[in-house]
């Protein structure tokens, strides 16, 4: 595990943290560890607490859906520089997806219980926080609508072309 | 006669040489001229390809135009015509009237960093601009290509991609929309890519060819992620029947399509893909 310096150092360099106030960032270093996933291992299981969130170093990562019987559902990847996982943040705290690792996978984890306890003592951690999550919250659920048009599929080809026909 | 004294609206007969399958319902024509000589094209330039008795469809040109000698088109068959397309094969003969179009401005890119982004068949119009970049690689800073695909099945010109991927000049990311227990590449939207390609973004062109859709959104993450809007191109796609700006079919807000697009610069049509009635 990392010293407090180094992990410091470490979530100045990620981007999802990138121009962070030090007196803030010392409260989250107080929350945060070094962790190394292997292929296969398991960042984050669907039903279970969610007790942590990732800032992505190097690696693969696989948000997907356990579907009994087949293979999973991959929804989508998540790699280095980006950050994996909010439920942690949100009433009851409870993973809604698994994470899996593609690669060897490192990251910095931090505490949920640790920084909601940080957050709700300190406002202006909470809002920076936040603040930082709503953007990636909100780019997520934008791109998984856009997966959903299935905007390469023959059907939606078709509609284009009709569409144009018509002169519409 | 010379393509500058030929009538636009005349076909010319192109025998089909070789139909190669990319996909289940995409496919690749190569023609050379019924009557000889070669055919002179810029990348993202497009034909209208005939179909004798059934109709005529506009294509994108999707071979190198570093060579003259065959004319190469890469589409989908999703109507009477492309599925009509879908059913030639060696020796057949189609018309062809063109090329018709604006170009991918690849020598104005010199010196910077070229990005081309590509969602399903919209890579087709956008490989005779790679061929070109490659061709003259020692002009540009990095290039990188960025293809996002339906499924793993449905990447067209895997073989290519993986190629061009194994090259030590050229940066190539791909993503599907659906994995399956085979793919361990990206899955998510292409637009997803941008932010991971490394590219300078005061000094990029882009060059983006998909779904409307997809464009609208590469665009906005191009932009967010720095790149100027007078460094992004897109291909449009309307209903192009005369190809040189008569008929009017093609007409989007004060352009026509076919003859002042395809390929257009961002700033001049931002304003009007954001007009849903056009």
């Amino acid at each position: 595990m990392g010293q407090p310096h180094d992990l410091g150092q470490i979530i100045d360099a990620h981007p999802f943290f990138k121009g962070i106030d030090s007196t803030l960032r010392s409260l989250l270093v107080g929350c945060a560890a070094n962790e190394r996933f292997e292929p296969g291992d398991f960042l984050v299981r669907e039903g279970r607490p969610a007790d942590k969130f990732y800032l992505l170093r190097a690696g693969q990562v696989a948000v997907e859906v356990d579907v009994p019987g087949k293979a999973p559902i991959v929804l989508e990847t998540i790699g280095e520089g980006e950050v994996l996982g909010w439920s942690w943040v949100i009433e009851p705290y409870v993973s809604t997806f698994d994470a899996r690792a593609m690669t060897l996978v490192r990251a910095v984890s931090f505490d949920g219980a640790c920084l909601r306890r940080k957050m709700a003592g300190d406002p202006a951690l909470g809002y920076e926080v936040l603040r930082r999550f709503l953007p990636v919250i909100g780019h997520r659920l934008a791109t998984a609508r856009l997966q959903l048009l299935d905007l390469y599929g023959p059907g939606v080809a078709k509609a284009a072309r009709a569409k144009r026909k018509n002169g519409q | 006669m010379t393509a500058a004294m030929r009538d636009p609206m005349l076909p010319r007969p192109f025998r089909i040489e070789k139909v190669r399958r990319e996909l289940s319902d995409t496919f690749t024509m190569e023609l050379v001229p019924a009557e000889g000589g070669g055919f002179a094209f810029a990348a993202g330039q497009f034909n209208m390809l005939y179909v004798f008795g059934i109709g005529e469809v506009p294509i994108s040109i999707s071979g190198d135009p570093g060579d003259g000698g065959k004319l190469i088109h890469t589409t989908r068959a999703v109507g009477a015509v492309t599925r009509a397309m879908d059913s030639m094969r060696a020796g057949d003969v189609v018309g062809v009237r063109g090329p018709f179009g604006t170009p991918w401005p690849v020598e104005e890119a010199f010196g910077h960093d070229l990005v081309f982004v590509a969602g399903g068949v919209g890579l087709a119009p956008l490989r005779p601009a790679i061929y070109q970049a490659m061709a003259n690689r020692q002009r540009f800073g990095k290039v990188v290509v960025l293809y996002g695909a339906r499924t793993p099945d449905d990447i067209l010109f895997r073989r290519e991609l993986e190629r061009w991927r194994g090259r030590f000049d050229m940066e190539v990311h791909v993503t599907v929309d659906r994995g399956n227990p085979k793919w361990s590449g990206n899955v998510g939207v292409v637009p997803n890519l941008i932010a991971h390609a490394g590219f300078d973004p005061l000094s990029t062109t882009a060059f983006v060819c998909g779904p409307e859709v997809m464009m609208r959104y590469t665009a906005l993450a191009l932009e967010k992620n720095g790149v100027g809007r007078e460094g992004i191109f897109l291909s449009m796609e309307r209903n192009m029947k005369c190809g040189c700006g008569l008929c009017g079919h093609c007409q989007w807000g004060p352009h026509f399509v076919c003859k002042d697009g395809p390929v257009y610069r961002y700033d001049r049509i931002a304003d009007l893909l954001a007009i849903r009635e056009l």
